[in-house]
């Protein structure tokens, strides 16, 4: 049975982009910078020094608590372990290694018993790497012996990104080993890879991989965003509801990216530590838009050079998509385990008005996903009325931005609304 | 280079006020073509004077409050234009014009301006002008004579009777009437066009003459109830209000279910007033009334959250 999430918009996708490009072009950058923290949760703690030889694939940061270790992207010398730019727009300590070119590997570990697993998943730093970047091994251990439905999540809703369509069509086999061993953690009675209908060619791939692997039920939803997200998706496949502040195990569900399943893959088979990912790099901005593998650590700059450079006229560099994605200012910061896109924009002939108006046209109402009322959330934000906020329910708004998207007065909606869950959060501080 | 850092989303729809308001004046060409064609170029002056009116007294707000110059967002030349539909060809020309100004200055600008406004400016306007010239408001011409003043289909559905004019001549148009509401065609053509290119939903024109076809059915007041339910469809403003009036963005509900219970009230409204009130038309101050309840509607009718459904966990 097919269900339907609520709301949600139509964007121009312009996925075609950056799909030409068969052959994956594995960056080497010359220097990678490794941020402490890539994850939710507490940050990592240097465990090399300035001037150390590190080998790819070695761990260089760990921590306790809610943590994974981040591991050296490449052979080479420590060069530095200093605060740098993040693409949350802070600074972030990080370790920087000056890549030798040698790429000499740390030797693998294969795991065995279901401890062993989940120990190798959390060794190889693995984050969810469709941007909330939530430990992978907590995520998991948490879902053992309560869902029911384990999904994979190839929706990639967001505009312009193809990178887990580039993935699927290049190793689908790997994304449907990496769900045999969660499912095999987690026992569930359903396994679904959800992807949506504008992907025909990874489609194709994974039907063509159905007899090694029968278990798997590829479940093709109609493309609208936000679908990829998370609560959005199980309602699509499965017509739960996960309730304000509950986490998708509250219905029986555990959702991973598919990225974040090729990664286990890699971890739990092959013995390798999460140091690289695929990268879109794309945008009416960029010469050359395609898809890379990329060192985690690698310089957005290095990225875009690769990939021909930026238009004289590009307004912005987006780490993620165009909807929920972060504008970055400085191209120096690096690629993390969640970045899935560089986006690179021209001025958007649709921008943001001089002086926007609201005219109640409630078309807000009708895309959201999360069955808020935009209007009055904005009003109210504005107006201070923290009571009616929590009537309104805003923090139950993901800013998955469909309502800005869709205003035609052009109204800051998603802007507004985290200035009011800043009032919120520090109402309820006190 | 210098690269902007502003919020998310980076993309927007294409979808603007401005574009919003040019479908509605495009959605009102066939009912005022309809108007003119058979109320006489009379209706064309007074139409224009009503739109340069309203343009002319926002641009003057704009200059003389020394705020940003919003004549170019088109909600004032629609403003002009419904209250223009609104009104009778033979209208005093000083009439539409001080109508049109009060619509813009005191109905929407005093009230914060485009947005803001609770009451629906044309229709505030015409409750006005009614109030301060009854007899310019309530003169309908003949068709095809000049000067004889003729009784419109209403006035005949008053007394009770049903009118002169066949269904068929009614629904064209070839009946008097106001400028805007004669052809009810046209303005259901509009109306499609408005749908379609999603400017408005369906909800509350359907709901408002749904309301109006069930009551006048059930409360006939000849011995041809359906006859009768089609007499009161067609006749005075109802499909006027209906697609072009209820539906104001500003001044109706936000949330689906706010707007069916809208169109319901609204529908209930006209035909009370009509059967119980000082006029024969009931449209304007049912839908006024309406819009003084748009908020309370959207608060109590607030769509289920997400994650709120019962058994929405497993």
């Amino acid at each position: 049975m097919k269900h339907l999430f609520f709301g949600g918009i139509h964007p121009k996708y312009n996925k075609e982009m950056s799909t030409g490009v068969v052959q994956f072009q594995t960056i080497a950058p010359k220097q990678v910078v490794i941020p402490m923290q890539q994850h939710i949760g507490a940050p990592c703690v240097p465990l090399v020094q300035v001037g150390d030889t590190v080998r790819k694939g070695q761990k260089i940061g760990d921590g306790e608590g809610l943590c994974v270790p981040v591991h050296a992207s490449v052979s080479g010398k420590v060069v530095a372990i200093e605060p740098r730019p993040h693409v949350s727009g802070r600074n972030v300590l990080a370790v920087v290694i000056k890549n030798d070119g040698k790429n000499e590997a740390a030797a693998p570990s294969i795991p065995t018993t279901d401890d062993e697993i989940l120990h190798a998943i959390r060794e190889a730093g693995i984050v969810g790497m469709g941007g909330a970047a939530f430990p992978g091994n907590v995520k998991a251990l948490s879902a053992m012996g309560n869902v029911d439905t384990l999904i994979a999540n190839a929706c990639e809703c967001e505009p312009y990104i193809t990178a887990d369509d580039s993935l699927l069509r290049t190793y689908p086999e790997r994304v449907l080993s990496g769900m045999m061993i969660l499912a095999k953690l987690l026992k569930p009675q359903r396994i679904v890879l959800a992807v949506e209908d504008n992907k025909q060619k990874a489609i194709d791939r994974l039907r063509d991989l159905f007899e090694q692997y029968p278990q798997v039920e590829i479940c093709v939803l109609p493309t609208r965003y936000p679908q990829g997200s998370e609560k959005q998706l199980i309602q699509a496949v499965t017509g739960r509801q996960v309730p304000g502040g509950k986490l998708p195990v509250s219905v029986g569900c555990a959702v991973f990216n598919v990225s974040t399943y090729a990664a286990i893959h890699r971890a739990v088979v092959e013995g390798v530590a999460l140091t690289e990912r695929i990268v879109t790099v794309s945008g009416e901005a960029i010469a050359q838009p395609q898809n890379f593998i990329v060192p985690i650590g690698t310089p957005f700059h290095d990225l875009i050079e690769v990939a021909g450079g930026l238009h004289d006229r590009t307004e912005r560099v987006i780490s993620g998509g165009p909807m929920m994605g972060v504008a970055q200012s400085d191209l120096a910061v690096p690629v993390i385990k969640a970045t899935n896109s560089v986006l690179c924009l021209l001025k958007d002939k649709n921008g943001a008005a001089e002086n926007p108006v609201c005219l109640r046209c409630g078309k807000c109402v009708g895309v959201c996903p999360m069955r808020l009322q935009p209007l009055y959330m904005y009003r109210f934000t504005n107006a201070g009325r923290l009571d009616e906020l929590r009537r309104l329910h805003l923090m139950d708004c993901m800013e998955c931005g469909s309502c800005a998207f869709t205003c035609p007065g052009k109204l800051p909606l998603v802007e507004v609304f985290r200035q009011g869950k800043k009032l919120l959060r520090e109402a309820d501080a006190k | 280079m210098k690269l902007t850092v502003a919020s998310s989303p980076h993309i927007r729809g294409n979808f603007r006020t401005n574009r919003i308001m040019l479908d509605v004046v495009l959605a009102l060409l066939p009912a005022l073509g309809v108007g003119i064609g058979m109320l006489g170029i009379r209706a064309l002056w007074v139409t224009l004077l009503c739109i340069a009116a309203a343009v002319g007294a926002e641009l003057l707000y704009s200059l003389l409050t020394r705020t940003r110059n919003t004549v170019v967002d088109g909600s004032a030349v629609v403003t002009g234009l419904l209250l223009a539909m609104t009104l009778p060809a033979s209208v005093p020309y000083w009439l539409a014009f001080v109508g049109s100004v009060f619509a813009i200055i005191v109905v929407k600008a005093l009230c914060g301006g485009l947005g803001q406004n609770i009451f629906n400016p044309a229709l505030a306007a015409r409750a006005f002008m009614l109030l301060i010239c009854p007899v310019g408001m309530v003169r309908y011409m003949a068709l095809g004579v000049d000067g004889v003043s003729a009784a419109t289909p209403l006035h005949h559905m008053v007394m009770p009777a049903l009118p002169e004019e066949s269904l068929l001549d009614m629904f064209l148009g070839n009946c008097p009437g106001s400028i805007g509401e004669i052809s009810a065609l046209a303005l259901l053509l509009g109306g499609v066009y408005l749908v379609v290119r999603k400017v408005i939903s369906v909800r509350i024109p359907a709901a408002y003459l749904g309301t109006v076809a069930v009551l006048t059915l059930v409360f006939h007041k000849t011995d041809a109830p359906l006859q009768w339910m089609l007499y009161s469809l067609l006749s005075g403003g109802v499909m006027l209000g209906a697609i072009f009036m209820a539906t104001d963005y500003a001044t109706s509900p936000a949330t689906a279910k706010g707007q069916l219970l809208y169109g319901v009230g609204c529908g209930g409204l006209t035909v009370i007033f009509r059967y119980f009130g000082l006029f024969p038309e009931g449209v304007t101050y049912a839908i006024l009334l309406m819009n003084a309840c748009v908020w309370t509607l959207d608060r109590y009718t607030a769509p289920k959250r997400f994650g709120a459904k019962e058994g929405g966990a497993r």
